[in-house]
């Protein structure tokens, strides 16, 4: 606390779609509780800080500082660090900056691919010079600098220490603000010795309403092909859900719609790997008895590293892929 | 580098050539002891193969598989007892289903598909075990090692890039 006695909070996003910034206001007329007890120090998503304003605060200035989105270019690594060193506690706000989330997904490409995909061959695009952007390009004013595009992405606790991480695509209004209050008073919130808070201690099927009935699957469909009987497991019904290698902490929502969980809240309890734990789920779940069958099944799969790793591409065990 | 992490490195310093670095787990109750067979028949077999004994293949949390190559090994090997052998009566279906989705796993992210295996050795099939092993470690030898903490480190992965200008070239 500095001043006029009041928190000071930041909120910063690097590689993200937004999303979580608008998540925060999503708590309601709490954020105007929240601004009784608390200043911005830096919000670029909805306040003009400049980050020499940053670099001009006293390290440990803000008590606060929500981190979201995964880290993809120097740019934002360089003010990962930054806050990192202005700020008492820093939270990693978000899947991305916890896991990686969608953003990490490039990571099963090289980087010349993804260039390729930006600037070239896809075909709404329209580059007749084949330009691509460079880190430093000289004109007729000096020299231009843009950020260096980085070959992964990575989540936050990665490039520095985050104190705690609150996951969710984009975490839930409730939880982030119970976690808000826990932070604000001074007072550990509970975390399971995970460091991961606004988020239950279980897998998203304990709070999901669906029944399993202990049947085993058929044949995985997507959801698409077929509607969902309401009331069931999506899993046994063959969607292939997430929920058992998935957080808590959402209230189930997507099941509770008849959508699988696509795992966005990150590996459950105890695993690291979301997918290694998704593919332990349903390894004694499907109908296959011979080795033949199995294969069958498991090749109808679309996309399982895709899947298995949709938001946690980066807390993985592997995190790239081999290209080049 | 600590000890451990020495020890567990399989790339090639100079001083000594490569050798591929497999781990392989086996179960308890058959595998394991096809290769006790292996060995008391005086077999001869490749012994690039770190063997972690596991009670039943359906044990093997695919999160070991991924942990073993991320932390420097070449290849993996996960040895079960045929379908129907199972001492826990179905371990090993859970096998069945799982491995396969290792390997496309693994085959997305662009590990080579031999260095990822997956049989079914009895305990008295020493013959075929100590074969595989074999096989196992010429096609890894072929393939070259796969380094693929170098890799993460290269990323960034636990330390960020420092900063370091990346570069106008890209890999």
């Amino acid at each position: 606390m500095n001043g006029n006695g009041k928190l000071k909070i930041g909120m910063y996003w690097a590689s993200s779609c937004g999303g979580c910034d608008i998540s925060l206001l999503e708590i309601g007329d709490k954020i105007l509780d929240l601004i009784q007890i608390a200043d911005v120090a830096f919000w670029p998503c909805a306040a003009d800080f400049k980050y020499q304003t940053v670099a001009g605060y006293p390290d440990g200035y803000m008590d606060i500082c929500f981190f979201n989105g995964g880290v993809r270019n120097s740019e934002q690594e360089e003010v990962a660090r930054l806050l990192r060193k202005k700020s008492k506690l820093l939270v990693a706000y978000g899947t991305c900056a916890s896991d990686g989330g969608i953003p990490a997904l490039a990571n099963m490409n090289s980087v010349a691919e993804i260039f390729d995909a930006a600037y070239h061959s896809n075909p709404s695009i329209d580059n007749p010079n084949g330009i691509e952007p460079r880190p430093h390009v000289e004109t007729a004013v000096g020299t231009l600098e843009i950020p260096t595009f980085y070959p992964a992405v990575l989540n936050l606790g990665q490039i520095v220490h985050a104190d705690f991480a609150i996951p969710g695509c984009p975490p839930q209004a409730e939880d982030v603000w119970e976690a808000i209050g826990a932070l604000v008073s001074g007072a550990t919130p509970q975390h399971n010795g995970d460091r991961r808070i606004g988020c239950t201690s279980r897998s998203v099927c304990d709070e999901c309403v669906r029944e399993k009935k202990m049947t085993r699957i058929a044949a995985f469909r997507r959801h698409h092909m077929f509607r969902p009987e309401p009331g069931w497991c999506l899993l046994e019904q063959g969607a292939m859900c997430l929920g058992p290698a998935t957080r808590g902490g959402c209230g189930a929502l997507c099941p509770q719609a008849g959508m699988r969980c696509e795992g966005c809240y990150g590996p459950a309890p105890g695993a690291t790997d979301q997918g290694s734990a998704m593919i332990g789920a349903i390894g004694g779940m499907l109908e296959a008895t011979t080795e033949k069958r199995a294969q069958e099944m498991v090749d109808e799969i679309v996309d399982p590293p895709g899947t298995f790793y949709r938001f946690s591409m980066a807390t993985g065990n592997l995190k790239v892929a081999q290209k080049h | 580098m600590d000890e451990n992490e020495a020890t567990f490195h399989s790339g090639g310093n100079g001083a000594t050539p490569w050798q591929p670095r497999i781990i392989g787990f086996l179960c308890y109750w058959c595998s394991y002891t096809g290769a006790d067979n292996a060995g008391t028949a005086r077999m001869k077999y490749a012994p690039n193969v770190d063997v972690v004994k596991v009670m039943c293949s359906g044990r093997i949390d695919p999160d070991l598989i991924g942990k073993a190559f991320a932390n420097g090994a070449d290849g993996v090997l996960v040895l079960g007892c045929h379908i129907g052998d199972c001492h826990y009566i179905s371990g090993n279906h859970k096998t069945m289903v799982r491995m396969p989705l290792v390997r496309r796993v693994l085959e997305g992210m662009g590990i080579e598909p031999e260095r990822f295996r997956h049989e079914w050795v009895s305990a008295a099939e020493g013959e075929k075990f100590s074969r595989l092993v074999t096989e196992m470690t010429e096609q890894v030898r072929a393939l070259g090692p796969l380094n693929w903490r170098e890799r993460l480190h290269a990323c960034g992965v636990g330390h960020g890039m420092d900063l370091a200008p990346w570069g106008e070239e890209r890999p």
